[in-house]
């Protein structure tokens, strides 16, 4: 708790601290590449045949996911409170690549926890973390993955707080992580606005998003609340919500407590978390970002969800009409678009965060596929 | 931790437990995410939870324990199953079958003003953590919501690590002191008769977890001589 309280006075001391406020600004513009572009996908328009789709290009930001955004800021923030080393978990080693990527350009200690079954899944990434000086613990407990992790880098945590920033991934654990890291990340909603209005003089009529701690999401989406901009959050359905293999809590999950907070949750009649399945390793989670559920249960916004295959069939054919391979998380809110757009007309504008690029997912796609690379 | 290896076997170690002069017990609810825990405990959790036990089997084996023994019996649980299963009840099942108090990790007295209530009305102790690092405030919260006894761990980190005979304990009780006429407890890193005679002079109780469980599902036959030392060390 003490851990907390002085994260909480750090994010709101940095929030009117121009200093931190201006080496944010120049980082964002020079190092992590924003603003984004929003891009016309104008062959998938065509293709889909309905409403004008534009994707807001977050696979082109430094490390090719939306997770630097977050990552940057807090290492940053970690620097200014003076903490030597930051530690993080990571499920598909994004947030992680992110992490390590913030610690090397601030020149902190880094060690980043990965369940050992993410970290057979995504060897890539884990080298990439070790190529920039990360430590990656490897965290054979539980399900060996992204919870697991949490729980890890939470643990390490207790014991190392005075020297040490736990660099939370997403809008989720205890507070003020839900509201630092939607902070972080509301620039993309921000710019999406400035860039719908420059391109089409107006505000889009539809954002649609993956969701699976929901930081892109929230991102996005944070900045238009209050506008009449309906918004969508796409969860992952796995092999399908009958099969119970699936990470889609909203259409299978319950309220729990888990991990600092209180929100929907796959679990069990007794309160234990359940196993979770998605093609993509970053929606593979039990549990979603409390602000979600409120924005759910509000109604403010809508959660669909879309099965491996849609989002694999989605993962192609951005690939073929728009030469964008997306990951595999992003290709589950195309999934959506694909079965809205075409009933939509001509007129409707439809934003699509495209969080991350897919060139991580490329041989789990060729194996899935059963072709030999 | 209820339930490892069985609830038969753990019926027969709060039995020896009692035998060899402890003076409250506590007993694990296995959840699948135990933050707060180290791995000797977090394995023994995963075996609980493979053995089929739950929240409610563990209210039931108390219930059948309380035929056989009346000493104090504290409960340590993570929220999601309490929450799950219904706070309300919980507090008034929990009581009912014989619990006298209840340690949360995961549930800091800020967020647990109703549930202090419930559990007092109901007679059930709420017992919280607080930690080398906790600051003034939270030791004010923390002593406030506390009943039964107060719980200080030893080490700013998880279960079963190692403990810090730094000095810096000794001045932090008798801080919390000021703030609470309820005893305090030390556990978290206490394995050792040294450790835990160390510990004793100093507070008014000892807690020791991992270092049973381990020895339990290690090395089950040395447990009572172990049980023994540690009893002979602080007295």
């Amino acid at each position: 708790m003490p851990a907390l309280e002085e994260l909480e006075e750090a994010f709101f001391h940095s929030l009117r601290d121009k200093n931190f406020q201006l080496q944010l600004t120049h980082l964002q513009k020079t190092y992590i590449g924003r603003p984004t572009p929003l891009y016309f996908a104008e062959r998938l328009t065509e293709h889909l045949g309905g409403a004008k789709i534009y994707l807001k290009r977050e696979d082109l930001a430094h490390t090719g996911a939306h997770k630097i955004n977050n990552a940057v800021a807090q290492v940053l923030l970690a620097k200014m409170m003076g903490k030597k080393r930051v530690i993080a978990e990571t499920g598909a080693g994004q947030h992680g690549v992110a992490t390590a990527t913030g610690a090397a350009l601030f020149g902190l200690d880094c060690e980043i926890y990965m369940g050992t079954e993410d970290m057979e899944r995504q060897v890539l990434n884990v080298f990439r973390m070790k190529l920039l000086g990360a430590k990656v613990t490897e965290v054979p407990t539980g399900s060996r993955t992204l919870k697991d992790a949490i729980n890890e880098a939470l643990r390490d945590w207790t014991s190392s707080v005075r020297t040490t920033h736990y660099v939370m991934g997403t809008v989720f654990g205890p507070h003020p992580f839900p509201v630092m890291v939607r902070h972080f990340q509301s620039v993309i909603g921000r710019e999406t606005k400035r860039q719908i209005l420059a391109a089409e003089g107006r505000l889009p009529d539809y954002l649609i998003a993956c969701v699976g701690g929901g930081s892109n999401a929230m991102g996005l989406f944070y900045a238009f609340l209050a506008d009449a901009v309906e918004m969508i959050g796409v969860e992952a359905g796995g092999k399908g919500i009958e099969t119970g293999e699936h990470a889609a809590r909203f259409a299978g999950g319950s309220i729990g407590v888990f991990q600092g907070c209180k929100s929907y949750l796959l679990q069990d009649n007794n309160g234990n978390v359940l196993g979770t399945h998605s093609v993509s390793a970053g929606l593979d989670y039990a549990s979603i970002g409390p602000e979600h559920s409120f924005l759910k249960d509000s109604g403010r916004v809508r959660y669909a969800y879309a099965t491996d295959d849609e989002a694999l069939a989605a993962f192609e054919l951005l690939s073929k009409t728009d030469g964008i391979i997306p990951a595999l998380e992003s290709a589950h809110a195309l999934a959506e678009v694909g079965k809205r757009a075409p009933a939509l007309s001509q007129n409707t504008l439809m934003v699509v965060n495209l969080s991350g690029r897919g060139d991580k997912d490329v041989q789990h796609v060729a194996r899935i596929k059963g072709i030999k690379l | 931790m209820t339930g490892d290896p069985s609830l038969k076997k753990t019926k027969e170690i709060v039995l020896l437990f009692e035998e060899c002069g402890a003076d409250i017990v506590e007993l694990g609810v296995p959840f699948s995410d135990p933050l707060a825990d180290g791995p000797t405990i977090q394995r023994a959790a995963e075996r609980a939870l493979q053995n089929g036990t739950t929240l409610r089997t563990v209210l039931s084996f108390v219930s059948d324990l309380r035929q056989v023994t009346q000493i104090p019996l504290v409960l340590m649980t993570y929220f999601n199953p309490v929450f799950r299963y219904g706070t309300e009840d919980f507090i008034s099942n929990a009581r009912n079958a014989g619990i006298d108090g209840v340690i949360i990790p995961d549930l800091p007295p800020d967020e647990a003003g109703d549930f202090v209530r419930t559990s007092r009305s109901h007679g059930l102790d709420t017992i919280f953590l607080l930690a080398p690092t906790s600051t003034e405030k939270r030791i004010k919260r923390v002593t406030k919501a506390s009943h039964g006894f107060i719980y200080y761990v030893a080490i700013a980190g998880i279960t079963g690590a190692n403990l810090l005979l730094d000095g810096s304990m000794e001045i932090l009780i008798a801080h919390i002191r000021q703030y609470t006429e309820n005893p305090i407890a030390v556990g978290f890193g206490v394995s050792t008769p040294d450790d835990a005679a160390h510990v004793a002079k100093l507070s008014d109780g000892v807690i020791i977890g991992s270092a049973i469980v381990k020895r339990l599902h290690e090395n089950p036959d040395k447990l009572k001589d172990y049980l023994f030392s540690l009893r002979q060390a602080i007295t």
